[in-house]
């Protein structure tokens, strides 16, 4: 068999594409990635040069959504993925090899290409009793990982499990399941949700493949391009929120009209997650959208944060310009007064943004917000 | 003698590991081992109970929603709550695209690489090929053009020399029976089910807000039905619905099913393997007149013994008497002594590993040897499975189950024996697909026609509040996952979760051996089941995904003096 890799402009090539689909497709590939055109030319080089990237995925504690949600990716779709975009080399769920073969699958990639193979680890890390809580080929998960860390060119941690810990390290954390950026000595791109959207995850290992490197991250580790807004600023019921619209009860006449749920335990407000924005599955609906709130599965400890149907206090950060880096973990604490401190102090935040704005421009802002108390 | 071991066993949820010692060609002895565990019950314990389907939901992805759907039937047990009929049929909905979906990707994605050569598909005639097709289906994708651009395409990715997923499969082995233009079928409609799968979910993503892991709600479903609102289920939302289920039964009838015969077609020997235990059980599920009707369930409630098919027994989840676990071979203590059996309500999760300290090249199976308990139905191993709910449907006289089985057997011009086997059981996934699909459409029409005639609610809502509930309550939730009869069980005090306890289907089906020695399915079917090459253990794939595992499982290969065999290489 024929071993010489194909770089990304041969496997067009040998689908009938030309030159000039090519270029098209790097533009595009730019584009996505947000670059200047001056930065252009270094992704036609990369993708002339590389073999399919070769990708190992590991599995340790986790309910494999993560994998489903990727395989549900709608641009690209995965049969792509896998045929023309990378060299999935180590899947438990996809790959054809079981036992012996499937593990010189695994040895195989680290071994021929060391330092270039990208590392995307589904699931937490037992970290109790020597790792005996998840073994696979008898070794522990504690040791698979550092094995495959140590010589990957990236690491991508997939969904809450393997970026916080997610349900098996919920209180007690009976197997002190571990994220994998507290064991690896390496940076990890944290991508969580419980799953992550599948066209975010493939999304983010486009940004990887295209730049060569690491994506903008924040604090956590995260994205910002996918994780910099909160789901509540991106929300297309906030106007209910400010305009103190709520859901008091499920399928109530407020939540037949669709009004917001903060009141219902939506943890929209200290959530970072693209849910908004993009999606799920091909831009259809999102959780708020199809009238359950928000459960914030993409944040450290979400399921120690308060009971979910039990609505969030009062919670600082509220421009839609703050970061996660700025706020904390907000406990969900039922206060009567909760919304209505947020909605007055969100209208003050409010008048401050339009005045900078007004400062930063020629012309006056004109108030939209006429209706604001 | 040879002693196999196969660890990962992959294209299965979780980390699932057996063991196998072969004789004279066959197996004659089997070990299942799961190797992980999260411990969620006791996560779940001092929880609010209506948190419990979104924790519990978290056990499974591949299988999402079926545990969400057994964590909020048990709640609503232990509080007397009767859901809306639009929440019924809604829950029905999602069910139905769960088998749907998950069915046709252990199909195509984690089985059919068992009975399909890809690297045979590359020398396959394409034209012969789409003559082939042709002849099995309407499906429009049956040009000579498609399948010979589709075999270029696989070809130049051959050539990468980066064969990714397909990398050291077993290609060319003798068990590999397909000609080579139905194994170009078949890699064609890999990929066209890959693309296809992500569409039928838009159900859950519809009335759950997503997929995997949509939401559920204790008491009903959190979506609202409004004709008049663009923010509530409308006529643009069931539409999009109606059109999806339209797609999949378009779908099953014209790609999986004719695949799966044309397939079965070629390896009817399999009928004569991986038959394993004689009793089946099944929860039943699918409602048509509430949940606490089982009477009118689409697919019955009930237990065979023996393969007896003249006679169902019933089932109660409810009775101490009835289920029960045991832990002599399973990584946990009981207070009461490891030989005793508990009844999930009064079930207990205490870890209490005793296996080897890892690496480790074996279990110690003599002792305990896996993180699954072993449940048994009055003592009985009983299998749990679409095999098992297509016979317990057949034996209560199901009009529809026995349609479609006569109709399969006929066509396959095999006995109804051949049922109770790795073929049998890869045919009832397939059969329960083509009818769930259809039942699908008839749950969408009774639910259009609700919001027609102005029946909208989706919620009950008098026991929302904790305030209402009594001080102590116990419930079970019952319902078929795709892979078999789940059941999770609830007990309630002052508000909060005293005790919570799930028994999955690959627990019953996966389990290590009782106390009285008793292998469950997987162990039990593995015996007997031919293996040509130890070191490419191709047929105890078959017969372990034939059962669609939902934990990671391991397989590893002894040689006669029980050593691990460490020349498994294929460079």
């Amino acid at each position: 068999m024929n071993r010489s890799s194909l770089s990304m402009w041969q496997v067009m090539q040998a689908k009938g594409y030309s030159r000039r689909d090519f270029l098209q497709f790097c533009g595009v590939a730019a584009t996505v990635a947000g670059l200047e055109m001056s930065g252009f030319t270094r992704i036609v080089t990369a993708f002339e040069t590389k073999p399919r990237p070769p990708v190992v995925w590991l599995h340790f504690q986790e309910c494999t959504c993560c994998s489903e949600s990727f395989i549900r990716s709608s641009h690209p779709i995965v049969a792509d993925v896998l045929l023309d975009t990378l060299s999935l080399d180590y899947s438990e769920t996809l790959q054809a090899a079981a036992g012996f073969q499937a593990e010189k699958s695994l040895q195989d990639a680290m071994k021929n290409y060391p330092g270039k193979y990208i590392l995307l680890v589904e699931g937490s890390v037992p970290m109790k009793d020597d790792g005996v809580y998840c073994t696979i080929a008898g070794k522990s998960a504690e040791q698979i990982l550092k094995e495959a860390a140590r010589d990957a060119a990236a690491i991508i941690a997939w969904g809450s499990c393997a970026s916080n810990g997610c349900v098996q390290s919920a209180k007690p954390n009976p197997t002190n399941a571990t994220p994998i950026h507290k064991i690896v000595d390496k940076p990890v791109i944290n991508v969580p949700g419980c799953p992550p959207i599948a066209d975010v995850m493939t999304g983010v290992v486009a940004h990887v493949l295209v730049y060569g490197g690491i994506p903008e991250l924040d604090n956590q580790g995260r994205p910002k391009e996918f994780y910099g807004r909160r789901v509540h600023d991106t929300c297309y019921r906030r106007p209910y929120y400010d305009a103190g619209l709520f859901v008091e009860g499920w399928d109530d006449e407020a939540a037949r009209k669709g009004y917001c749920l903060y009141k219902m335990g939506c943890r929209g407000p200290v959530t970072y997650n693209a849910c908004s924005v993009t999606r799920w599955n091909g831009n259809l609906s999102y959780p708020i959208q199809s009238g359950h709130g928000c459960i914030g599965c993409s944040e450290q400890g979400f399921w120690d944060n308060g009971p979910l149907y039990q609505h969030l206090s009062v919670f600082p950060g509220f421009g839609i310009e703050t970061t996660a880096d700025k706020i904390g973990t907000v406990a969900a604490v039922a206060t009567i007064g909760g919304a209505a401190v947020h909605a007055i102090t969100s209208n003050i935040r409010k008048r401050r943004l339009r005045s900078d704005l007004a400062k930063e421009s020629a012309t006056p802002v004109k108030s939209v917000e006429g209706g604001e108390q | 003698m040879a002693r196999v071991v196969v660890d990962p066993i992959t294209r299965i949820e979780g980390h699932l590991r057996i063991e196998a010692v072969v004789e004279n060609g066959k197996i004659a002895e089997a070990y299942s081992s799961g190797t992980m565990v999260r411990g969620f019950e006791k996560i779940l314990k001092g929880r609010d109970p209506r948190d419990a389907w979104a924790l519990t939901e978290r056990a499974c992805g591949v299988c999402t929603t079926v545990h969400a759907l057994a964590s909020v039937r048990a709640v609503e047990d232990a509080l007397s709550i009767t859901v809306p009929q639009n929440a019924e049929l809604i829950r029905n909905l999602m069910f139905c695209t769960q088998y749907v979906q998950d069915h046709t990707v252990h199909f195509y994605h984690l089985h059919a690489l068992d009975w399909v050569d890809v690297v045979s598909a590359l020398s396959a005639d394409p034209a012969e090929t789409s003559r082939l097709a042709q002849s099995l289906s309407n499906w429009p994708k049956s040009s000579p053009g498609y399948f010979s651009d589709l075999q270029k395409r696989l070809k130049t990715f051959v050539d990468s020399g980066q064969l990714g997923i397909f990398a050291n499969g077993y290609w060319g082995h003798s068990a590999y029976k397909l000609p080579k233009e139905v194994n170009l079928l078949g890699v064609a409609h890999y990929l066209e089910a890959l693309e296809w799968q992500k569409e039928i979910v838009k159900i859950h993503t519809i009335f759950g807000g997503k997929n995997p892991h949509p939401n559920y709600l204790v008491g009903g479903v959190p979506c609202s039905i409004n004709l008049n609102e663009v923010n509530a289920i409308n006529s643009e939302r069931l539409n999009h619905v109606g059109k999806l289920i339209d797609n999949a039964i378009t779908f099953v009838e014209q790609v999986y099913i004719p695949d799966l015969l044309a397939i079965a077609g070629f390896y009817k020997e399999w009928a004569g393997y991986g038959g394993g235990l004689q009793n089946y059980l099944a929860y039943g599920d699918l409602p048509t007149k509430g949940f606490n009707h089982p009477e009118y369930f689409k697919f019955p409630r009930g237990a065979i013994l023996e393969r007896n098919l003249n006679e169902v027994h019933e089932v109660n989840g409810r009775n101490g008497e009835e289920i029960k676990e045991y832990i002599a071979h399973s990584w946990y203590s009981y207070k009461s002594g490891d030989g005793v059996g508990l009844h999930p309500w009064q079930g207990e999760t205490e870890f209490n590993y005793t296996g080897p300290k890892p690496p480790y090249e074996y279990l110690n199976v003599d002792g305990k040897y896996s993180w699954m308990k072993t449940p048994r139905w009055k003592e009985h191993a009983m299998e749990v499975g679409p095999l098992a709910r297509l016979l317990v449907a057949y034996a209560k006289g199901s009009t529809e189950v026995k349609d479609v089985l006569t109709e399969t057997i006929q066509k396959l011009n095999v006995p109804l024996t051949a049922l109770f086997s790795t073929l049998g059981r890869t045919a009832a996934r397939g059969l329960e697909t083509r009818l769930v699909v259809h039942w699908m459409k008839s749950f969408y029409d009774e639910l259009v026609a609700n919001a027609k005639a102005g029946n909208v609610a989706t919620f009950t809502r008098d026991k929302w509040e904790p305030s209402t509930w009594p001080s102590s309550a116990e419930g079970v939730g019952l319902t078929e996952a795709p892979r078999g009869a789940l059941a999770h069980w609830i007990r309630i005090k002052d508000g909060a979760i005293d005790n919570y306890q799930l028994v999955v289907p690959s627990t019953w089906n996966g389990s290590p051996k009782d106390a009285q020695g008793q292998r469950s399915a997987y162990e039990e079917s593995l015996i007997g089941t031919p293996v040509a090459n130890p070191e490419q253990p191709l047929e105890i794939l078959r017969t372990v995904h034939s059962f669609d595992p939902c934990i990671a499982c391991a397989v590893h290969l002894y040689d006669p003096q029980g050593r691990h065999v460490h020349d498994v290489r294929f460079y």
